[in-house]
């Protein structure tokens, strides 16, 4: 029946033999706040479920292919949590020295572990991870080019994504809740501004440098109060020129990120600097021991409105090389203008072929009113994600 | 017991190079016969497998997982190889890119599709496991003749075939062995066995090569058919631990349309 139904769907419109190919995860999650809430309305336990398919179209031998990856969150306790997103939605053409996609996807620049400072293509999707390194998919034409003098890769970005804030019962919030209802733009096209962006990178021996450009709409809003006991995102057009580089020397990643921002109220510099050295076969075992440090840095100072504008990140990276692919993750990021800092263990191993287990636990500490940090400080957390793969 | 007068000025010379340096050059029959193992394995330009891994602990239970390696020959340098991983699922879409050296270093980087994040990793690890598999970085790399100083042992028989057996002195200081013993194959020149010994020369592991099969392609240069062996199967055996890895290799094809381009780290996200 399914090889006479593709037969005739094939003699009626004359499409090469395709086949979709299917993989992706589903998530039961868990995630305990120890401490009292600070804020009124919190709750103190939040469990979720998410799926997130991604369906893969082939065609012309891989050269042409259609992607799609949905993603959906169900929340206990956060209605904003329970969000659903189009991961990827986009048509890619391959060749050799230049591709295309067009569609919705998701793009990562950057070379740093304690904040993504540079990777500014995609909007955060913030109410997914405490650190913000999940992403909502962006509308995009991408073109790249792949030479010997490097890829360049020119981006034109219709159609702005908003970034998700938690809601009125959920933790690691603002005191005030953001009302994303209430979005403003500088904009008169508002979300449908276009937007523009440039990427230079390239690999010279041991290093690997990017440069890059950016005009449009700040994925980053400015929080605004509106009404009695509300808070509204503002997106400000702004540009951005960035620099990204990894040198790679034996054991040791040296890696920076540096920013120019200008806004419509300000303009700043910003970056991030460290290494990673790793100790491989610590103490004649199979377990490499990654040692991690870098350097956060934001001209604006306290003003900003980041948590990195003078801080250390240091961290350790157990990876136990072992046949379920165990991991362990130690870090801590510690303010060194004010008393505030957060701190992360996160743990994760294999069950069999499909399986996965996530252990994480944050803590939070902030003794300053002023500190983005300070609306986090009660809501040390316990999360435990159990995901299967197909 | 036999004594052996040399003469001074050897005697010098030979301590002079034992403090420089205590690896000594190859011996010419060792090196001769690497040389020809190399000459003989040159001109395949590119090749595509598929292949099934699979690790045993040593309570005997194993588990699996499948990629697919693309490798491509370069001319006066190590190859470059391209891993996808397709089990286990969580590592799915995860492709692993290698330049390897015939000095320094390799080059090497790692998608994570979750992430969508291309990252260079250190390079020093090729003492390290693959993928929680008894085979080390190094032991995947291709063969170059630099790599090591040879010394030839004499002959013996593995499985009814004529072999020498060669030892090798890895050249890299970041090599995890003091030294590996092969067995090459009198008619092919194809490695039958190789012993691994660690830092402190204890024997580690020693790995098998069989099920060799051979592939034709038609070379540049005269248009003749040359043949390729490569082992659809390769075991190692870790002495220390009791675990072991079989690699299954099911579909190789050679020529298939690879080029520089697809070893391209831009690439690495399309990989499929």
């Amino acid at each position: 029946m399914k090889s006479y139904f593709a037969a005739a769907l094939l003699s009626a419109i004359h499409l090469p033999a395709i086949a979709v190919e299917m993989q992706g995860s589903i998530s039961l999650q868990q995630r305990s706040f120890i401490e009292s809430a600070q804020f009124a309305h919190q709750g103190d336990h939040q469990t979720s479920i998410a799926i997130e398919p991604e369906f893969y179209l082939p065609w012309h031998d891989g050269q042409d292919a259609f992607i799609f990856t949905p993603f959906a969150r169900l929340d206990s306790l956060d209605d904003e949590r329970s969000h659903w997103d189009i991961q990827e939605a986009k048509w890619v053409h391959l060749r050799d020295d230049w591709e295309f996609e067009l569609g919705v996807g998701i793009v990562f620049w950057g070379v740093t572990e304690s904040q993504h400072l540079v990777d500014v293509i995609n909007q955060t999707d913030q109410v997914e991870t405490v650190n913000g390194d999940r992403k909502l998919g962006q509308p995009m034409a991408h073109l790249s080019l792949i030479r010997d003098w490097g890829v360049l890769d020119a981006f034109v970005l219709p159609g702005f994504r908003e970034r998700t804030f938690t809601g009125e019962k959920g933790r690691l919030r603002t005191p005030l809740v953001v009302n994303t209802n209430q979005a403003r733009y500088e904009s008169s096209a508002k979300a449908q501004h276009i937007d523009f962006a440039l990427r230079w990178s390239r690999t010279l021996g041991d290093w690997d440098v990017g440069l890059a450009g950016f005009k449009g709409t700040d994925r980053e809003p400015i929080l605004q109060p509106v009404g009695q006991n509300e808070l509204a995102p503002y997106y400000q057009q702004m540009w951005q020129v960035s620099t990204d580089i990894q040198a790679t020397l034996g054991e040791w990643l040296w890696k920076i990120e540096a920013l120019h921002k200008e806004g419509q109220f300000e303009h700043y510099q910003a970056g991030v600097a460290g290494f990673e050295y790793t100790l491989i076969g610590l103490a004649d075992s199979n377990i490499d021991l990654g040692l991690l440090s870098e350097y956060n840095w934001d001209r604006r100072g306290l003003n900003a409105n980041t948590p990195y504008q003078n801080d250390l990140f240091l961290g350790t990276r157990l990876v136990f090389n072992d046949v379920d692919g165990s991991e362990l993750l130690l870090g801590v990021a510690r303010d060194l203008e004010q008393m505030s800092y957060s701190g992360r263990i996160e743990g994760s191993t294999r069950f069999g072929q499909h399986w996965r287990l996530n252990l994480e636990a944050w803590l939070f500490y902030s003794s300053e009113a002023n500190d983005p940090l300070y609306s986090w400080k009660d809501d040390d957390m316990l999360s435990i994600n159990l995901e299967y793969f197909f | 017991m036999k004594k052996i007068y040399l003469p001074i000025s050897l005697t010098v010379a030979l301590m002079s190079t034992a403090v420089i340096s205590p690896v000594l050059a190859s011996d010419d029959q060792g090196l001769t016969i690497m040389q020809e193992r190399k000459l003989r394995d040159t001109g395949w330009r590119s090749n595509e497998a598929t292949l099934e891994m699979r690790l045993t602990n040593a309570q005997g239970q194993t588990s699996t997982r499948n990629l697919r390696m693309k490798s491509l020959e370069v001319k006066g340098d190590g190859d470059k190889s391209l891993s996808i991983f397709d089990t286990p699922h969580d590592v799915k879409g995860t492709a692993f890119l290698s330049f390897s050296h015939v000095t320094g270093a390799d080059d090497q980087w790692l998608y994570l599709p979750a992430l969508k994040r291309v990252k260079r990793i250190a390079s020093r690890n090729k003492s390290g496991p693959f993928m929680g598999s008894e085979f080390a970085y190094e032991d995947l790399s291709s063969f170059e003749v630099e790599k090591y100083n040879y010394r030839y042992l004499g002959e013996a028989d593995i499985g009814g075939e004529k072999t020498w057996k060669i030892e090798n002195i890895p050249t890299d200081q970041y090599s995890g062995y003091s030294k590996l013993i092969t067995w090459i194959d009198q008619q092919h020149y194809r490695v039958l066995k190789t012993e691994y010994y660690d830092r402190k020369s204890a024997l580690l592991k020693t790995l098998t090569f069989s099920n060799y099969q051979a592939y034709e392609v038609r070379q540049e240069l005269d248009g003749e058919n040359k043949r390729f062996w490569r082992a659809n199967l390769l075991a190692v055996e870790n002495h220390q631990t009791g675990k072991s890895t079989q690699l299954n290799f099911s579909e190789y094809r050679f020529d298939t349309g690879l080029s520089e381009a697809d070893f391209n780290k831009s690439k690495l996200k399309r990989a499929r």
